[in-house]
C-alpha cells in the first residue's frame, strides 16, 4: 500500500509541471495583453502601455517570465491578480467554497438518481425502465452543458417562474460567509428565507451540473450491476435463501460498485470543467466563473495560480479514490 | 413417503433461433438420505434440474412440471418467500467452482453466519460459535482465524470445505452436489468426496451427486441417473448399472471408461449431444447409437419401468426379444447391428 501511494505521489511532480507550461504559454497565446484590456475602448498611449507592461514584469522574453513563475510558485507564492491587485490565493479561498458547494450536491444528486436507475435497469433489464434509464441517460450525456443549462431556466424559471435565474441567494438577504458554503451559513443565519433562499438558487445549477456525472454513473452502474448479476457468488446467495433485496442490495452491490468507485473519482474532473460552464450560465459566484473572467481579461496570474490549485485537488481526490478502493475490495486490501 | 418427487420436468429456454429445452421430461423419486448419482455428458441438463429444483434456473428460462414435491410441500404453489424458507435450509446446493461462488467482498464467517441468522435466527455470538463448529466438522484448520478469512486467500479445496459448511449448516434434508470436486486437484476430489460421504451418513441425508465422472459415481451413490439432451436415459442401482448397462448410451459411456478399456485406444462416442437445430424427431441418441433403427430414429421412447429402474429405450441390452425386435423393425440394418 505504502509503495502504492508513493509511486502515485511520484506522477504528481510531472503533472504539475505539465500545468504550468500549459498554464502559462497558453493564455500568452491569446492576443492582447492585461493592460489592453484594462484599458478597454478608450485605449491607452503606447508609452504608457510599454511602462505599464515593464511594471508587471512582462516586457522581459518569455522563458525568463516563466522562470521567475516556477521559483515564486516553489517558494509557495501564486502571485496577485493584475486586476484587483488580490492575491491569487486569497481570490481562490473566498470563490472556492462555491463551487465545492454546487459540485457536492451536483455529485450528490448523480449518485442518489443514477446508482438506483442503474441497479433496477440491471435488475429489470430490457424492460420498458431499463431502456427508458438507458434512453435517457444517452442523452444526458451528450447534451452540451450551455444549452441544457438555458432550456432549463427557459422552462422552469422564465415560463414557470418555479426557481429564480441566477446567483446563489436572494438579493434580500445578506449572510455573513462563515463557512462559505451557503447552505450552512444561512441555515445559521437571522434571516427567515434564507436557506430557502439558497437552496431553490441550487435547484437549476445542481441539475444541470450533475446531468453529465449522472448519466456516466447509471450506465456504469447497470453495466457493472449486470456483469455481477450473472456471477457464481450471486447464485449461491440464492441457494442460501436470502431475499431478492438482500442479494441485490448486499451481495451484488457490494461487488458492482468498485468500478463504479472508479467512475466517481473521474466524474470530479468533468464536474470542474462543467463547474465553468455551469456558473458562467448562472452566474454563480465560484471558480469556474472566476477563471473565465481571468482569460477574458488575460489576468496571467489568476489562471495560472487557478489552474494549479484546480489540478491539485482534482489530483488529491481522485488518488483518494484509489486509496478508498482497498477498503471496497479486499482483493486490493491484501495484495498490496 | 419419498423426500423428494419430480414429475416430467422441462426446462426451457428461449432463444433466437426457437425454444431450447434444457430439461425433458424428467421424473425421479428420492428416499430420505438415499445417495443419486446424475450422470451424463456436458449440456444434458443435469445441472440444470437440480437447479430448477432449488428455484435458480437463470433468466429467461421456464420450469414446468406436473409434480414437484419435496418433503412433503408442492414446490410448484408455493410463494417465493416461503420458498426462500425452504432452500439453503432443508434443500442446500454446492457447485462447481468454489472460489468463485463465494462472495469476494465479505468474509468467511459473515457468509457463514448469514444463512444461520436467516434460517436458524441466531444471534452475532451464537452465529459465531456454530460456524466454529461447521468449519471444524468440515476439516479447516484453525477454524476461529479462518473465519475474518476472505475467499481469495483460502485454496479452492479449502472454499470447498466451506461451501460444504455452509450447505449443512441448518442441518438440510437433500445436499445437492454439483459436480464438487471437478475443479479441485485430484488428491484434493479425493478429501473432498470422503468429506462429503462421511457428513451423508452421520446426518443421513439425501445427496444428489450430479458428475460426469463416472468413478465418482461408482464411489458414492446407490442409484444412477444417466441423463442424455435433457433426458433420462436410464435409471437403475449403481450395482446393477455397472455390471449390466441396459441402455446403449450407458454401455457406451462406461467403455469410454479408461481402466475398462481393452487394447491401447479409448473407446469414444462419435457425434455430439444434439443441439438446438439438429434435435432428431426418433430417440435423442439415435444419430450416435450403434444401434439405432428406422423405428427408433422415428419414434421417440418413452421413459419405462425396466431391470429394477426405468429406462429410455426401444431395444434394452438385456431384452431377450432384442435382436428379433430390431430385426423387424429394420430388415437391413439388422446385421450390421448384431
Amino acid at each position: 500500500m505504502l509503495r502504492f501511494i508513493l509511486t502515485r505521489l511520484s506522477l504528481i511532480i510531472p503533472t504539475f509541471i505539465g500545468i504550468t507550461l500549459v498554464a502559462f504559454f497558453l493564455i500568452r497565446l491569446v492576443p492582447g495583453d492585461p493592460i489592453e484590456t484594462m484599458a478597454g475602448e478608450r485605449g491607452i498611449d503606447a508609452a504608457r502601455h510599454e511602462q505599464l507592461k515593464k511594471d508587471f514584469g512582462l516586457d522581459r522574453p518569455l522563458i525568463v517570465q516563466y522562470g521567475y513563475y516556477i521559483e515564486r510558485v516553489l517558494h509557495g507564492d501564486l502571485g496577485k491578480s493584475i486586476v484587483t491587485r488580490e492575491t491569487v490565493l486569497n481570490e481562490f479561498q473566498s470563490l472556492f467554497p462555491a463551487t465545492v458547494e454546487l459540485a457536492l450536491c451536483a455529485i450528490i444528486f448523480a449518485l442518489l438518481v443514477g446508482i438506483p436507475a442503474g441497479i433496477i435497469a440491471a435488475v429489470r433489464r430490457n424492460s420498458i425502465f431499463d431502456h427508458g434509464v438507458m434512453g435517457i441517460s444517452l442523452t444526458g450525456y451528450s447534451m452540451p452543458i450551455f444549452w441544457w443549462g438555458l432550456i432549463l431556466i427557459l422552462l422552469f424559471s422564465v415560463q414557470l417562474g418555479w426557481t429564480p435565474v441566477s446567483g446563489r441567494i436572494d438579493v434580500l438577504y445578506y449572510i455573513e460567509p462563515v463557512t462559505g458554503f451557503l447552505l450552512i451559513d444561512s441555515w445559521f443565519s437571522e434571516d427567515e428565507g434564507a436557506f430557502l433562499s439558497a437552496v431553490g438558487h441550487l435547484i437549476l445549477p445542481t441539475i444541470v451540473l450533475g446531468t453529465q456525472p449522472l448519466a456516466t454513473i447509471a450506465r456504469m452502474t447497470r453495466s457493472a450491476m449486470l456483469e455481477v448479476l450473472g456471477e457464481d457468488y450471486i447464485r449461491t446467495a440464492k441457494a442460501k435463501g436470502l431475499s431478492r433485496f438482500r442479494v441485490i442490495f448486499l451481495h451484488a452491490l457490494r461487488n458492482a460498485l468498485i468500478p463504479v468507485v472508479t467512475v466517481i473519482g473521474l466524474q470530479i474532473g468533468v464536474l470542474f470543467t462543467g463547474a465553468i460552464l455551469t456558473e458562467t450560465i448562472f452566474s454563480w459566484p465560484g471558480i469556474g466563473k472566476w477563471l473565465i473572467e481571468a482569460i477574458f481579461r488575460r489576468d496571467y496570474p489568476v489562471l495560472q495560480g487557478g489552474l494549479l490549485l484546480v489540478g491539485a485537488i482534482v489530483m488529491s481526490v481522485n488518488l483518494l479514490v484509489d486509496l478508498t478502493y482497498g477498503f471496497i475490495n479486499p482483493r486490493i486490501r491484501h495484495n498490496r | 413417503m419419498a423426500l423428494l418427487e419430480i414429475e416430467n420436468l422441462s426446462v426451457e429456454f428461449p432463444t433466437q433461433g426457437g425454444i431450447m429445452r434444457a430439461v425433458d421430461g424428467v421424473s425421479l423419486k428420492l428416499e430420505e438420505g438415499e445417495v443419486l448419482g446424475v450422470v451424463g455428458e456436458s449440456g444434458s441438463g443435469k445441472s440444470v434440474t437440480m437447479l430448477a429444483l432449488m428455484g435458480l434456473v437463470p433468466f429467461p428460462g421456464k420450469v414446468k412440471a406436473d409434480k414437484l414435491v419435496f418433503n412433503g410441500r408442492n414446490l410448484l404453489t408455493m410463494s417465493d418467500s416461503e420458498r426462500r424458507k425452504l432452500t439453503g435450509k432443508d434443500v442446500a446446493m454446492i457447485f462447481q467452482e468454489p472460489t468463485t461462488s463465494l462472495n469476494p467482498c465479505f468474509t468467511i464467517g459473515f457468509q457463514l453466519a448469514e444463512t444461520l441468522r436467516l434460517h436458524e435466527g441466531m444471534d452475532r455470538k451464537a452465529a459465531h460459535r456454530r460456524s466454529i463448529e461447521l468449519l471444524e466438522q468440515v476439516g479447516i484448520p484453525s477454524a476461529e482465524s479462518r473465519l475474518s478469512a476472505y475467499p481469495h486467500q483460502l485454496s479452492g479445496g479449502m472454499n470447498q470445505r466451506v461451501m460444504i459448511a455452509m450447505a449443512i449448516a441448518c442441518n438440510p434434508k437433500l445436499l445437492i452436489a454439483d459436480e464438487p470436486t471437478t475443479a479441485l486437484d485430484v488428491t484434493i476430489q479425493a478429501q473432498i468426496l470422503d468429506l462429503l460421504m462421511n457428513l451423508q451418513k452421520e446426518r443421513n441425508m439425501g445427496l444428489v451427486m450430479i458428475t460426469h465422472n463416472m468413478g465418482v459415481v461408482a464411489e458414492t451413490a446407490k442409484r444412477v441417473m444417466v441423463m442424455y439432451a435433457g433426458q433420462i436415459m436410464e435409471e437403475r442401482a449403481a450395482e446393477d448399472l455397472f455390471a449390466s448397462p441396459q441402455h446403449p448410451y450407458t454401455a457406451a459411456l462406461l467403455a469410454a471408461l479408461p481402466e475398462r478399456s481393452e487394447g491401447g485406444r479409448l473407446a469414444t462416442i462419435p457425434g455430439v449431444v444434439p443441439g438446438l437445430y439438429d434435435r432428431p424427431k426418433g430417440c435423442l441418441f439415435s444419430p450416435r447409437c450403434a444401434y439405432a433403427t428406422d423405428h427408433s430414429r422415428n419414434v421417440r421412447p418413452e421413459l419405462r419401468p425396466w431391470a429394477g429402474g426405468q429406462i429410455r429405450c426401444h431395444y434394452p441390452l438385456g431384452d431377450p426379444s432384442r435382436e428379433a425386435n430390431m430385426k423387424k423393425d429394420n430388415p437391413l440394418g439388422a446385421e450390421a447391428a448384431s
